[in-house]
């Protein structure tokens, strides 16, 4: 079944605790190239059938009204997942 | 064994309330001082009542004269923190009322208020401490709005000592914002000594423009009785919270006459 994905995002002005933290830790474990971390949520809403111009405005509508709280918050992202290529890389592990 | 009530034994009462006024207190699922806040109402003199957040019945509000929405974590904090919470239809109910002409006082305590800034009756949000640890200690906070209906029994700048127990409770709204926070006195409380969790300008709560809603992270519920709150700085247990529902009181039979 379609999945759409929304991706919510910490507004670049809030300070982003979380990723603060994981900036912190990352070095210990020896991943020294990364100055800056920001962590943000993904969403996956699953359709029913086919996903209509008029579902997608649903997705729109509910990303911005309850998955995100645009205090402090973006939505960065609200696409249909692209079934093809996620199987690929279900089906395909060993390529990793 | 009887039955556990959902909130505190309302019929439990060794004095009989100083007024008729009503109280209701919200619970979600998950909310943990509903019973706490029952019980501070009570001892304020005033009957609570408790309110629930499924309600679809037309007077699901019971005809209360004010509402407190008592901490814990509704809905698991899932999604935010009160950010499924806001979307129940007793909170409609809520918003409607709080933004009405009769402006009914509304209280938001920790996460009741988290789910007042989701619900928009008050402005900003609460991310996660800056610290990024759960805090419990005792508080002390600044009055700095003492003209709402939850504090007009506090002197103008008095210092109070209550129950901070939090995750997420760093108070972030955008510059503006806190500008006109600031200008129109709608911060209500601020922290003292130190701040706890990286709160912008060290706001520990803010009231709307009308001062009928009223929110902060701290739980004046905690400490209403002699010998069961936080610690003051002149050695006795504080009852430093008794005065949110005092006020609330004092506000409701003033109109009463």
């Amino acid at each position: 079944m379609p999945r759409i994905v929304v991706d919510v995002m910490p507004k670049p002005e809030i300070l982003d605790p979380q990723g603060k933290a994981i900036v912190g830790a990352l070095p210990r474990l020896g991943f020294t190239a990364f100055s800056g971390v920001r962590q943000g949520k993904r969403f996956e809403l699953t359709v029913d059938g086919e996903v209509t111009e008029e579902i997608l405005e649903q997705a729109r509508n509910a990303a911005a009204t309850m998955l995100s709280n645009p205090v402090i918050e973006d939505v960065v992202n609200v696409e249909v997942l692209d079934e093809t290529a996620s199987e690929d890389v279900a089906g395909a592990p060993e390529a990793v | 064994m009887s039955e556990t009530p959902l909130i505190a034994d309302l019929g439990g009462s060794e004095t009989a309330p100083l007024t008729d006024a009503k109280i209701g207190v919200v619970t979600f699922p998950g909310t943990l001082d509903d019973r706490d806040a029952a019980r501070a109402v009570r001892l304020a003199g005033a009957t609570p009542v408790p309110l629930w957040h499924a309600d679809t019945d037309p007077a699901a509000l019971r005809g209360v004269d004010a509402v407190v929405i008592p901490g814990g974590f509704s809905y698991g904090d899932y999604l935010r923190a009160g950010a499924i919470a806001r979307f129940a239809p007793l909170m409609a109910k809520i918003v409607d009322a709080a933004n009405s002409i009769d402006k009914l006082p509304v209280l938001g305590i920790c996460n009741g208020f988290q789910i007042l800034t989701e619900a928009h009756l008050l402005p900003g949000s609460m991310v996660k401490n800056d610290h990024l640890k759960f805090i419990c200690r005792d508080q002390t906070l600044r009055v700095e709005n003492n003209r709402t209906a939850w504090t007009n029994q506090y002197a103008d700048g008095q210092e109070i000592t209550i129950v901070l127990k939090n995750q997420d409770g760093q108070y972030v709204a955008d510059e503006k914002t806190l500008d006109e926070l600031e200008a129109e006195g709608r911060v209500a409380f601020r922290y003292v000594g130190w701040n706890p969790n990286g709160s912008r300008r060290g706001i520990a709560g803010i009231t709307n423009s009308a001062g009928n809603v009223v929110g902060l992270m701290p739980h004046p519920e905690h400490a209403v009785e002699p010998g069961f709150g936080p610690l003051g700085a002149d050695g006795h247990y504080s009852t430093d919270g008794l005065g949110f529902f005092a006020s609330v009181l004092s506000q409701l039979v003033g109109e009463a006459k």
